[in-house]
């Protein structure tokens, strides 16, 4: 019996098919605990040996995978998502409710979009706070930490334009408060300093280029759905890449020197 | 009490709740981590910190494991967290109908919040952008070599002071005091009050420069530029006073200008708070464009 199980296992992993997915076998050796980290795509990311502080809970507090992994659950159920919602003023608050009763599992996707979106907030507020309080954006650092101020401000630029997209009260009023900051940049907003003596008026000004138009309306409502799905998640990901590499290009997790 | 409920319960400001308790455990956790490296430092011994620091271990299981492990647990909880709580839909938008009190997104809250103190342009605009800016400034700074892969206290106590102060106090205490605690009107409830919306505020507030009985307007542009560049001056002040100091040297002027400038912007909020609640004081600077 033993010998026949045996027959059938090398019949598979001895296969040409088998043999081209997987390089190594599976047997407990240094040489394939590196293989099984250098040889996966995904997995290449880390080294394939880290100080032992970096699988440490207490001082990574994994809050940027934690982070990471929230982006990803945004990115997949945010997709699917946009299968059954459309950017317009009239469809807008409908599919809503569509979602809601008639989609199966339709609000689950939608809670756990919203959800894993404020989680990330929190998350990348966390990870910041960690990555301080370690000295880890000091040299040699410095440049990844800059990147990663860019990925926590367009990580809440991405949770402010997904807010407006349910089209109710509460979304088209908080990106009211919030965008109603715009008329008043300086020089360029129609009630900041010097802007009205440059010209602005309430139809021309950098508020009337966000929202396309003097308030949130319709035109706003496709702007920002276009840069919560396409703009902002592609620059997010563009980041995150040199992010990551920068991580293992300044010398990996920090460590006492 | 009903209403603290209510707002407690609304689905949006359970992560403000979360957030609040992980903030809590993760300080302790720093607390304790720095406590422990700093015992071992000022007895000598921090060699000890750099040999566990070369220390290596295999990224397969050992770091895989607790990735996978994180990323199932937290999948569970959003799960449940997904089942349990719905996402918030209220009444279709209608841009004819202002909701009392407007609140921003409970993350803006602590920029909505510094609208009290400060005009729109600074608080929406200037504001922010000092913040993104100075924290994409702080590794160049911040010269102090110590403390650089470490958890510690005792050797960054002006660096984490300063972040803790800026980050809790006046971002994070700001988010509670906007979620909980501002009512209609954006006035101030205590967490026990009724939101009244017909609630009756004094309006008594004043500008610094008619306390000194300046009425002409070119007076007080005169007067709050004299103030604000004062304030700004201190920095020059600090300089000269402490040239030979080890800190100011080692940062030389540009970077020395740069962190005083940082520092007392961040700090003109916290005062310009507390000439609020105690002298009553709108503006300190007024002129014919901008009121600071």
């Amino acid at each position: 019996m033993e010998a026949f199980l045996n027959k059938m296992k090398d019949s598979v992993t001895k296969s040409q098919v088998w043999k081209s997915m997987f390089r190594h076998g599976y047997e407990d050796t240094p040489r394939n605990r590196y293989l099984q980290v250098l040889d996966n795509v995904w997995l290449h990311l880390h080294p394939t040996r880290i100080p032992r502080h970096g699988a440490y809970i207490r001082f990574t507090w994994c809050m940027g995978g934690i982070t990471f992994l929230l982006f990803l659950v945004t990115a997949v159920t945010g997709v699917l998502l946009m299968f059954y919602y459309r950017p317009t003023a009239e469809y807008a608050f409908n599919d809503m409710k569509y979602l809601e009763f008639d989609v199966p599992f339709g609000m689950f996707l939608r809670n756990m979009h919203r959800w894993a979106a404020h989680g990330m907030v929190i998350a990348v507020w966390l990870h910041m706070f960690r990555v301080f309080l370690t000295g880890s954006y000091k040299p040699p650092r410095e440049f990844n930490w800059v990147v990663g101020v860019i990925l926590l401000t367009t990580t809440l630029l991405l949770s402010f334009t997904g807010y407006l997209l349910p089209w109710d009260q509460l979304s088209i009023w908080a990106v009211t408060v919030g965008t109603n900051m715009a008329r008043a940049t300086p020089l360029l907003g129609s009630e900041g300093p010097f802007g009205p003596e440059l010209g602005m008026r309430p139809d021309n000004d950098v508020r009337f280029i966000l929202l396309g138009g003097t308030q949130v309306g319709p035109p706003t409502l496709l702007r920002f759905y276009v840069l919560h799905c396409v703009f902002f998640p592609l620059f997010l990901a563009i980041f995150i890449a040199v992010h990551f590499w920068r991580v293992r290009k300044d010398g990996g997790i920090s460590g006492p020197l | 009490m009903d209403n603290l409920l209510l707002i407690l319960s609304k689905p949006d400001n359970v992560p403000i709740v979360m957030m609040m308790l992980l903030f809590g455990y993760y300080t302790w956790l720093w607390w304790r981590e720095a406590k422990k490296n700093d015992t071992l430092i000022t007895n000598g011994n921090y060699s000890v910190l750099q040999e566990e620091g070369k220390d290596k271990i295999f990224t397969w299981p050992y770091l895989v494991r607790n990735e996978f492990l994180a990323a199932i647990l937290l999948m569970l909880i959003l799960t449940v967290w997904s089942i349990v709580l719905d996402a918030p839909l209220e009444e279709p938008a209608n841009p004819a109908k202002t909701p009392n009190p407007s609140k921003a997104p409970w993350y803006f809250l602590g920029l909505q919040e510094m609208l009290v103190y400060f005009d729109p342009w600074l608080a929406g605009v200037i504001f922010p952008t000092i913040i993104i800016v100075g924290l994409m400034a702080i590794p160049y700074i911040d010269k102090n070599p110590k403390g650089n892969g470490y958890y510690t206290w005792q050797e960054r106590k002006f660096a984490i002071s300063t972040f803790m102060f800026g980050f809790y106090v006046l971002w994070i205490v700001l988010i509670i005091v906007g979620t909980f605690l501002r009512g209609p009107g954006w006035n101030f409830f205590w967490i026990l009050d009724v939101w009244d919306p017909h609630k009756v505020v004094a309006m008594t507030n004043v500008d610094l420069h008619q306390y000194f009985g300046i009425r002409s307007s070119l007076g007080a542009f005169l007067f709050g530029g004299f103030i604000v560049t004062a304030y700004f001056g201190l920095a020059v002040l600090y300089y000269f006073w402490k040239k030979e100091s080890e800190f100011v040297k080692k940062l030389g002027v540009a970077r020395y200008g740069l962190t005083a400038f940082l520092f007392l912007s961040m700090m003109s909020l916290p005062i310009k708070m507390l000439l609020r609640w105690t002298l009553n004081i709108k503006y300190v600077w007024v002129t014919p464009w901008f009121n600071i």
